[in-house]
């Protein structure tokens, strides 16, 4: 079956909605489609915890802004991409203030701003400890007034469609059904998030596979700085679970197990009492992960089951603070780890969050593939060069997925529908999933086995610490789990909300993306902010102040190449944290 | 203590079974695991067949409710321990047509959503620049609860009313208009007041509050619907009084 839209967005989280509803409100007689795996509420945005940044107060300004982002990034985020984010963030939030988000309040009414890692002032704004999940749900509400905003619930894309080098639509499976759908469209925006799951121990939902990430490799466009994975310093161990910085912004502090704040032997300053801003636990995520890694070599950190931790100390913050700021990290804790940060410590360590890089986009989210768009965590734009800071991500989703909505909008109006070649690549991607897929003979391998010896390898050669070695060891495992793919096994051939297809096509996507971010690793040889080599401990600017691009090869290997990074005010210097 | 569990996991593919049927794996029990944790052993290790949704694994993305011993609930938010020795019955949320296995089918619920204007009405739109609407703690507090619901759907399979008669629009969505008609900044009462006085509206609650004692986030819609009645019922004798407007 085909259906025809102007403009298709692939995934229903907060840049697609964002980008769907900008799309409604200026180009009405536009079609525009949500395609997602998901009902839309259920995407990861859901799961962000302590904020959005966006200057507002009178003492702060967006260059202050602009430089903490960049210096927070290690000297690899564009500049003019940092410049218009900044600018454009409080405008986005206002936003979303005026369609009904709950934003926490000062006493006379106004926004309510906190302090966050990295950031020298307090701009981040907060929905308590839940700004992502209602920052979601006011942008699916909101998106419920366009009837021009169509929906495709629980429909899984499996490909784009590129022809005439431009992009024309995308195959989907709808889940309840089985059935392959052919969605025509002008414009593609891809708005599927990160891929946290490629690592074993990550705060990122199931959800998060990398898809769009794979979709457009496939499809030819570049995926640009993959290298830089971001560890989040605080999250529970075994389940993974987050424990917002916000935590330690209302006053939190990290403890070995001698109950020392260990920060301060990392040139990150002075134990205070009371939180300073761009010091100790404030201080940015790579910093903080890289020093637990030192912890833990000093024999400091705590051994557990789960492996070792550190201890997060909220007790002196006293009950009523926690739970008039940071109350879905006391229920988090009481749930499932069954402490009471109020009167226990909560033990934590680093855990897989976020990915800097992504698909390569311009400005406006146009990708290196005409009429292909992304934004958000899938994008790469970039504003989150070596290490993006806490609170950046969610103003990023909506600024740069409204201009993706509106660049995607215009193009698709002025560009024909799809080519007789482009609907024969999806007759052929129809028969690929019924042919190798739905009639695949009994193999050898599960799905769980190469996912597993994935995430491992992904853990043991590009986690905090990386080495070339490692490195080029993975790319051979990550090859080789490539072949047996071949051989998976497919126990189930029902077309009813079939959920095995789904993770073998999910699979088959995390090891593309694995691969791009390995390759990227191995060929940056130098450390920078979240990428962090033993054998290249030093940041190399007259090598490395440039972006890395990946590429997939003719033969299906991946490529890399580099792209200059846009400097303008702030020439490349030291990172300066704490003093 | 055992280190294994019977699950009894509800299995029901409509290519291939008249009606639901059960079927007993043997999980691992192991202190830290939820049931979704067991499922997902069952997944990987046993049948890949099984079919179910999750993502979060941490209560706030709404995906994974399920009945387990003939309750509903979050299975990322339910011990296994706490069912031992077992074994421990897993089926598909009560209330709903069921597509396979224990997923749900809750397009009725996503289709009717849009009928409570779930979005902040203003009659003149005030220009973003101007900064933003005012709103105090205490009046952010008047709706704050309302707002915290995941769409889980675990209300819609405790209330009783939704189970003999799916017209009913439910508790979490009337929870959602009144999140709404509370917020200080919303002039949209008026609106939705039609929709929530229909039949299918908030009269067809008969007030059991098992919504409430369902609700994973502590969202109380029997409170949202029971303090709706009598906004509606003043409304409704006010538009007696005054006549037709």
């Amino acid at each position: 079956m085909t259906t025809a839209h102007d403009v298709v967005i692939v995934g229903g989280g907060g840049a697609g909605l964002r980008a769907a509803i900008a799309i409604a409100e200026e180009h009405p007689g536009l079609d525009v489609a949500i395609v997602s795996k998901v009902y839309p509420m259920r995407s990861h945005t859901v799961s962000a915890e302590g904020g959005a940044a966006g200057v507002i107060g009178a003492d702060d300004s967006v260059d202050e802004h602009a430089y903490d982002t960049v210096s927070g990034s290690d000297w690899l985020a564009d500049q003019d991409a940092v410049e218009l984010f900044v600018h454009e963030a409080p405008r986005e939030l206002l936003r979303l203030e005026h369609w009904g988000c709950p934003w926490s309040r000062e006493p006379d009414g106004r926004i309510a701003v906190r302090s966050f890692g990295g950031m020298k002032k307090k701009r981040t704004w907060f929905a308590a400890d839940k700004t992502g999940f209602h920052l979601l749900h006011t942008l699916f509400q909101t998106s419920l007034k366009y009837p021009a905003v169509h929906r495709h619930d629980e429909w899984f894309a499996t490909k784009l469609l590129v022809d005439d080098g431009r992009v024309q639509g995308l195959v989907a499976i709808e889940l309840a059904t089985g059935r392959i759908e052919t969605v025509t469209a002008k414009a593609v925006i891809l708005a599927t998030g990160g891929c946290g799951r490629v690592f074993p121990f990550t705060t990122n939902a199931a959800i998060k596979t990398g898809d769009g990430m794979a979709l457009a490799y496939r499809a030819g466009a570049a995926l640009k700085d993959m290298e830089f994975v971001q560890y989040h310093p605080t999250g529970l161990p075994f389940t993974g679970i987050l424990i917002t910085e916000a935590a330690r912004a209302e006053g939190g502090w990290l403890l070995n197990a001698d109950g020392y704040r260990y920060l301060q032997d990392y040139d990150l300053g002075k134990p205070e009492p009371t939180p300073v801003l761009r010091s100790m636990e404030l201080g940015p995520r790579d910093r903080l992960s890289q020093a637990f890694v030192h912890e833990v070599e000093k024999g400091r950190a705590i051994d557990t089951p789960y492996g070792p931790v550190v201890n997060l100390d909220l007790r002196h913050l006293g009950p009523k603070l926690i739970d008039t700021k940071i109350p879905f990290v006391r229920e988090l804790c009481r749930k499932y780890q069954n402490v009471d940060p109020a009167t226990d410590l909560v033990q934590v360590r680093p855990v897989v969050h976020y990915m800097m890089g992504g698909v390569h986009t311009d400005l406006d989210g146009a990708t290196s593939v005409r009429g292909l768009f992304a934004a958000g965590e899938v994008a790469c734009v970039s504003i989150n060069g070596a290490n993006r800071l806490g609170s950046n991500s969610l103003p990023e989703l909506l600024v740069f997925g409204a201009r993706a909505g509106r660049t995607a909008a215009e193009y698709a109006t002025t560009t024909p529908g799809p080519t007789r070649a482009g609907l024969a690549q999806a007759d052929d991607e129809h028969r690929r999933i019924w042919r190798e897929l739905r009639r695949r003979e009994a193999g050898t391998e599960r799905i769980s086995a190469i996912r597993e010896e994935m995430q491992h390898t992904m853990e043991g050669s590009a986690g905090i610490y990386r080495s070339g070695d490692s490195l080029t060891k993975a790319v051979d495992t990550l090859r080789g789990l490539q072949d047996r793919m071949r051989l998976v096994t497919l126990e189930d051939r029902s077309q009813t909300f079939n959920t095995e297809l789904p993770a073998f096509l999910e699979l088959s996507a995390m090891l593309d993306v694995a691969e791009a971010i390995v390759q990227s690793a191995l060929c940056r040889e130098e450390s920078r902010g979240a990428h962090q080599r033993t054998d290249f401990p030093a940041r190399d600017d007259d090598r490395f102040l440039a972006h890395s691009l990946a590429r997939r090869a003719a033969d299906g290997s991946c490529e890399i190449d580099y792209l200059p990074v846009t400097i303008r005010r702030w020439p490349a210097g030291e990172r300066v944290y704490g003093r | 203590m055992a280190d294994t569990m019977t699950m009894r996991v509800t299995r029901y593919e409509p290519d291939l079974d008249h009606e639901p049927r059960t079927q007993d794996f043997s999980i691992p029990l192991r202190d830290n695991w939820v049931v979704l944790d067991g499922l997902n052993y069952i997944k990987d290790q046993l049948d890949g067949t099984l079919s179910y949704r999750w993502s979060c694994r941490m209560g706030i993305c709404g995906s994974c409710g399920m009945m387990v011993d003939d309750e509903p609930v979050l299975t990322c938010a339910t011990f296994l321990v706490d069912y031992a020795p077992g074994p421990i019955r897993v089926e598909p949320l009560a209330n709903f047509p069921v597509v396979r296995d224990l997923v749900v089918d809750i397009s009725d619920f996503i289709e009717r959503l849009p009928r409570v204007s779930p979005w902040l009405v203003r009659h003149e739109d005030e220009p973003v620049d101007d900064g933003e609407y005012l709103q105090t703690p205490g009046e952010l507090a008047e709706y704050e609860q309302y707002s915290m619901c995941i769409n889980c759907m675990l209300c819609y399979s405790a209330c009783p009313v939704y189970g003999l008669d799916p017209g009913f629009i439910g508790p979490a969505a009337i929870a959602l208009a009144q999140r709404y008609n509370l917020d200080s900044r919303d002039q949209g009462a008026a609106d939705r007041l039609d929709v929530l006085i229909h039949p299918d509206g908030l009269w067809g609650c008969t007030f059991v509050g098992e919504c409430t004692t369902a609700c994973p986030k502590d969202v109380d819609p029997a409170g949202a619907i029971q303090r709706y009645k009598l906004t509606a019922a003043i409304e409704t004798l006010k538009s007696y009084v005054e006549g037709p407007s």
